[in-house]
């Protein structure tokens, strides 16, 4: 594949296999829009078969919920920021942006798991019921893409640290940096409709 | 080389329309009820345009490969270069359109009248026959007359009989089709059907959903009775049946292959499958394959526990928690 | 964890036993032979690790017409099983885990693979590329779909076969009613072999859109290309769906969740509504590519061009979103209530519009033609009256009411073959006997693909016909026996019958391959059927890069208008440049093994093993991420040699057939 580079455009966008590694990567967050509007469907038809276990009332703290949130928002607002950094081609405002970044989502991930621990001492397993099954996965799947991303980003900011901004480094930078955008648009979505509007009905 | 491929089709018509000249009708199409009825007209007007683009593809296809094969003598013609006809092409979309919409008025209607009692017996007083399928046997309830039955149903000819259906546990299908058509049976659900037999007679009932191991074995009779003759019938299984007990029923619920069975009374006093909040009735431990017998993973609707649990806890095996959670039951 | 050792391998029946045997003794003669032949080296530098899409779809194909053997023995077992009344050949759980493994390896594991193997070769070739955008991730498609074919193929041996039908419904498909292990290999391999597809799809619709050659705008795309385009949007949209359903089996089934059980809250309803989402758009991601191949055939073996190319196109476009608004015909009796059904009768009535626009089109592509009756217009041709056949009873069905008869009888599964054998099956006939010379260098027999053309066809008309009467008559699908009083017998005995014919059928084109393989003249031309696209301007077979010069399009049917305006149809030396081409990867192959590894793990329930065998995909993921190969570069002078050996002394084009 002959490389097609167009110096005008920004880092990421300069050769013909990065432009198609980016629109590939769209096309991947459509059918990920598809994974997601699944699950959330699969938890509309079951969020209220409790089986006589634990409802939402019984489980969901706000405040936790608020710091989570908190931190996954912030570090897209980061996430933003180092990609702002690698346009202007400052490797190290990236990498710093970027860690920070990584760092706020380990938060975030590590609070959900505190979450989740904690609710199953308080006898709420996802084998509990309908509501707990579908609570469990659709969370679970966005936390899991959390924490892979994490392990995605660390092996990008490693590649930027041996082989410094070029332009494979920036897709991937970039790339990942559209996956971050992505899960934050995702958990608005869930902490709009399994947390407040379980805490407000 | 001449197409005949369509020949071989129609070729193997013929055995059906041997058939159909004999006795035996096929049974869609012999209907003994309005439901059946009703569905059969519907079928028979799609026939008759399904039958009239068969015809005209058919033809057209033949036409077409013969009169622009290759042969040795056209070895130097040259075909045009033709991009299409935006007018024939309007005309074979439109009138395909006029055939939906002519098939979709009558469907449409079709399906409103069947959820319904039907014509011409809006004056008879309609009884009501609960339908429980379990494995491997269907289970028949009268609550206005007080009796079960399994593996049989007796109706009133000439009445509307509203069944409501449910399941004791698979997902299965209520089918009489010389009186209608099928619906589904879903455990916690009832869904709603209306057959009428106009007059007296036996007709083959069967499940279609696929359920398991004994699904082939999973067909009822329905005898339609004069209603003298079902009033009669009632009275002397009230006289002469068992009466249902709720150790009994419960072993019904096994999945165990069972002929036909009378009881007084009906399970509905215990249960009622059709409800969100029934109880679940399973029997994991009953169903075995290559070896491994079935299991659940907790205890049933374990804030929901009644006093008659041992009933359900007959010889279920509980102790295989071998799986992710470290729930200890609440 | 509790595995039962005496059934880990099915031994008490002597079919299974036999096969066991079988299996073994293929393997160890496929590993002895291979070592004599000392061909390790070449197996992995050319197969195992290759990127290249033509080596990649042979991969599929090969794969594909494996699977269809398979899936098609499991269906002559079944006819067998049902020739007479109360046979006692199969048990019902052995009929129970046939039907099953039928079902899902015929659309899953050989429609499927057979159709994007052949979308793999042809479509770089037929816009003017290389390669596909993701080289890579094309290989690591195949190898995922390998991984969960073969782990779905060892459970008939292993542990036992699923058994709920190719559809799974609950609550039957749950530990409660169908214990052991059986289902969970539908869960876990069909989820390996679904991440690979989507993977294509992806690939596939980033080629389409981002590696045409010069010149070549949407509109003047070949047919096959749009079908293909459409079909991998279409599977964007939908296999997510299957993934997180079949996700949600999984838990239910080996972590103990309640998304489908009778308990706790489970909906069995869901696990309906969710399958079909995917699996009805699943039917016309098989059918538009099937449907593109058609348009290619009937065009050069008409010597015309496609007639009504815009409405062709919105018609694919039509057909693929109608696709996904008709779900619920599938349950039309499942007490969705009247204004539901009647508004899934409406959508699914629908699609018959453009798909009979299609029908005209192709048959006016044919009038004013002259048309040749070579073994792969004769697929084409006889697509048209059976495919007609199922599509005008799927008319019949779509139709609510009507459905409350024919559903789940045998009238279903004679419209449904109706409408895959002809629309899928047949395409890949006619595309393998095409583009057979284009893949491999050399011709298909045309007589004994003759005979193999009168025997399938037959063959399937005989099978499938009567069971519409069969269906009407009262006789259910998925019952391993019926009773002497039902009177099905005797259309049952034609049916069984007819199934032979077809493996007949299949046998001749197992001959022609072998026959061919050994004894078909290697000296072609680069386009022996004198045809229209831009795959036909290369050498047959392609060479690795695929086209020494990538070729400038002016035109719909570009080959075609190349060769009547004498353009571009020669190679200069000047024109020859350093051609840059993807470098091999293990990786793939890698990945393959390992999912099918934890897949196998989970399938049995050892879920620390299977965790543990993830850590290997993750291995397999950073090493990726560290990959910086960027490829080769092929010198210009392998270049010369390579086009002069297919070019002739004048470096024109070679036209001689053979």
């Amino acid at each position: 594949m002959s490389a097609n580079v167009n110096t005008a455009l920004p880092l990421e966008y300069q050769t013909e296999q990065n432009r198609m590694n980016i629109l590939g990567f769209w096309i991947f967050l459509g059918a990920e829009i598809v994974l997601f509007g699944t699950l959330f469907a699969t938890f509309s038809v079951l969020n209220a078969r409790f089986a006589g276990g634990p409802t939402p009332h019984d489980l969901f703290e706000i405040k936790d919920v608020m710091v989570e949130t908190i931190l996954l928002l912030t570090s897209s607002f980061t996430c933003g920021l180092a990609i702002y950094e690698m346009r202007r081609g400052s490797r190290n405002g990236l990498l710093l942006w970027f860690i920070i970044t990584l760092l706020l989502g380990a938060g975030f991930v590590f609070m959900e798991v505190t979450e989740f621990v904690h609710y199953v001492h308080e006898g709420a397993t996802m084998q509990t019921s309908a509501f707990l099954s579908s609570f469990f996965v659709l969370l679970g799947t966005h936390g899991l893409h959390v924490s892979m991303g994490i392990g995605w980003a660390t092996m990008v900011i490693i590649q930027i640290f041996q082989r410094g901004l070029t332009p494979v480094t920036a897709r991937k930078t970039f790339i990942i940096g559209l996956y971050w955008h992505f899960l934050d648009v995702v958990w608005i979505f869930i902490f709009t409709f399994v947390y407040l509007a379980r805490m407000v009905a | 080389m001449f197409k005949k491929n369509y020949f071989v089709p129609l070729l193997a018509l013929l055995p059906a329309l041997l058939l159909s000249g004999c006795d035996t009708k096929m049974l869609v199409f012999d209907p003994k009820g309005p439901a059946a009825r009703d569905i059969l007209d519907l079928i028979n007007w799609s026939l008759v345009f399904m039958l009239l683009v068969v015809v005209v593809v058919f033809g057209l296809f033949g036409y077409i490969i013969w009169k622009y094969r290759a042969t040795p003598e056209n070895k130097d013609y040259e075909p045009p270069e033709e991009h299409g006809s935006t007018k024939l092409e309007l005309i074979w979309t439109f009138i395909p359109i006029l055939i939906v919409i002519v098939l979709t008025i009558p469907t449409v209607k079709t399906i409103y009248k069947l959820e319904k009692v039907p014509a011409g017996y809006e004056n008879k007083q309609p009884i009501t026959i609960n339908v429980t399928s379990a494995d491997w046997k269907w289970i028949f309830s009268y609550p206005e007359q007080g009796i079960e039955t399994v593996n049989y149903v007796n109706i009133p000819a000439g009445t509307p009989v509203k069944f409501k259906l449910t399941s004791a546990g698979t997902m299965q299908s209520f089918w009489v089709p010389q009186l209608g058509g099928q619906k589904y049976t879903m455990n916690k659900m009832e869904t709603k059907l209306y057959l009428t037999a106009d007059k007296p007679g036996e007709f083959l009932g069967r499940n279609t959903n696929f359920n398991g191991k004994g699904y082939a074995d999973m067909e009822f009779t329905v005898e339609a009775k004069s209603p003298q003759a079902f009033d009669k019938w009632v009275k002397e299984v009230k006289t002469t049946a068992p009466k249902l007990t709720e150790k009994k029923y419960y072993d019904l619920l096994k999945p165990t292959h069972l002929g036909r069975e009378t009881y007084i009374g009906t399970h509905l006093q215990w249960v009622d499958h059709g409800k969100m909040n029934s109880k679940t009735y399973t029997n994991p431990e009953l169903y075995e394959v290559h070896g491994v017998k079935g299991k659940i993973f907790k205890d049933e609707e374990p804030s929901k526990k009644t006093t008659d649990e041992t009933m359900n806890m007959d010889g279920m095996d509980m102790t295989d928690k071998s799986n992710g959670g470290e729930h200890d039951g609440h | 964890m509790g595995i039962n050792w005496h059934d880990f391998f099915i031994v008490g029946n002597p079919l299974i036993l036999g096969s066991q045997i079988a299996i073994l003794l293929t393997m160890i003669g496929i590993v002895a032979g291979v070592s004599y032949l000392k061909k390790w080296k070449w197996l992995w530098r050319e197969w195992l690790t290759t990127v290249d899409h033509k080596r990649i779809g042979i991969m599929y194909i090969l794969s594909g017409v494996l699977m269809f053997f398979r899936g098609g023995v499991d269906g002559l077992l079944m006819k067998a099983q049902t020739s007479r009344p109360e046979m006692k050949f199969l048990d019902a759980q052995h009929y129970n885990e046939i039907f099953t493994t039928h079902g899902v390896i015929m659309i899953l594991f050989a429609a499927m693979p057979l159709l994007i193997g052949i979308m793999n070769v042809i479509i770089p070739l037929q816009i003017g590329a290389r390669d596909v955008a993701f080289p890579q991730l094309n290989a690591l498609s195949f190898w995922l779909f390998f991984a969960g074919a073969m782990l779905f193929n060892i459970s008939f041996v292993i542990g036992g076969s699923p058994d709920a039908g190719w559809t799974s419904y609950f609550p039957l498909a749950g530990k409660e009613f169908t214990p052991g292990i059986g289902n969970n290999y539908y869960a876990v391999a069909l989820q390996i072999a679904g991440i690979g597809t989507l993977m294509t799809g992806i690939n596939f619709i980033v080629t389409i859109l981002k590696m045409r050659t010069k010149g070549m705008g949407l509109m003047k795309m070949p047919m096959f290309t749009w079908t293909s385009f459409v079909a991998s949007i279409i599977i964007v949209a939908s296999f997510p769906i299957f993934t997180v359903a079949l996700a949600l089996m999984t838990f239910d089934r080996i972590f103990g969740t309640h998304f489908f059980t009778l308990s706790a809250g489970g909906m069995d309803m869901m696990w309906v509504n969710l399958f079909w989402l995917w699996g009805h758009p699943e039917v016309y991601i098989v059918v538009l590519p099937a449907f593109g191949m058609f348009s290619e055939v009937i065009a050069t073996f008409s010597r015309k061009m496609l007639f009504g190319y815009k409405s062709m196109v919105f018609s694919v476009v039509g057909i693929a979103f109608l696709s996904m608004l008709v779900w619920v015909h599938h349950f039309f009796t499942m007490g969705s209530g009247p204004a539901v059904n009647s508004i899934f009768s409406i959508t699914t009535m629908m699609i018959a519009i453009p798909t009979g626009v299609k029908m005209f089109n192709w048959l006016f592509t044919m009038r004013k033609g002259r048309i040749q009756f070579t073994t792969a217009m004769l697929w084409a041709l006889a697509f048209i009256p059976c495919f007609i056949i199922g599509g005008v009873t799927g008319v019949m069905l779509a139709m609510g009411a009507a459905d409350y008869q024919y559903h789940n009888t045998l009238f279903l599964v004679a419209h449904f073959h109706y409408v895959l054998i002809p629309g899928v099956v047949f395409a890949v006939f006619a595309a393998l006997y095409y583009w057979w010379p284009k893949m491999f260098g050399f011709m298909l027999n045309e007589k004994i693909g003759k005979i193999h053309f009168w025997l399938f066809v037959i063959g399937f008309n005989v099978t499938f016909m009567p069971m519409f009467f069969l269906g009407l008559d009262g006789a259910v699908r998925r019952s391993y026996t019926y009773s002497a009083e039902s009177g099905f017998a005797p259309l049952f005995m034609v049916s069984a019958i007819g199934a032979v014919i077809l493996a007949l059928g299949f046998a001749a084109l197992c001959y022609n391959i072998y026959w061919s393989a050994r004894y078909a003249d290697r000296n072609i031309s680069n386009d022996p059927w004198d045809a229209r696209t831009l795959e036909w301007a290369t050498a047959s077979p392609a060479p690795f890069y695929n086209f020494a010069k990538l070729p400038e399009v002016k035109s719909v049917d570009a080959y075609w208008y190349m060769k009547k305006h004498n353009e571009g149809l020669t190679l200069e030396d000047n024109e020859i440049k350093e051609i840059h081409m993807p470098s091999n990867s293990g990786l793939p192959f890698f990945m393959g093994v390992v999912f099918g590894i934890s897949g196998f793990f989970l399938v049995f329930e050892w879920k620390i093993a299977a965790l543990v065998a993830m850590i290997g995909i993750l291995a397999g993921l950073i090493i990726r991420s560290f990959d910086y190969n960027d490829g080769f570069h092929v010198s210009v002078d392998e270049i010369k040699q390579t086009e002069k050996a297919w070019r002739g002394n004048d470096k024109g084009v070679n036209n001689h057939v053979s």
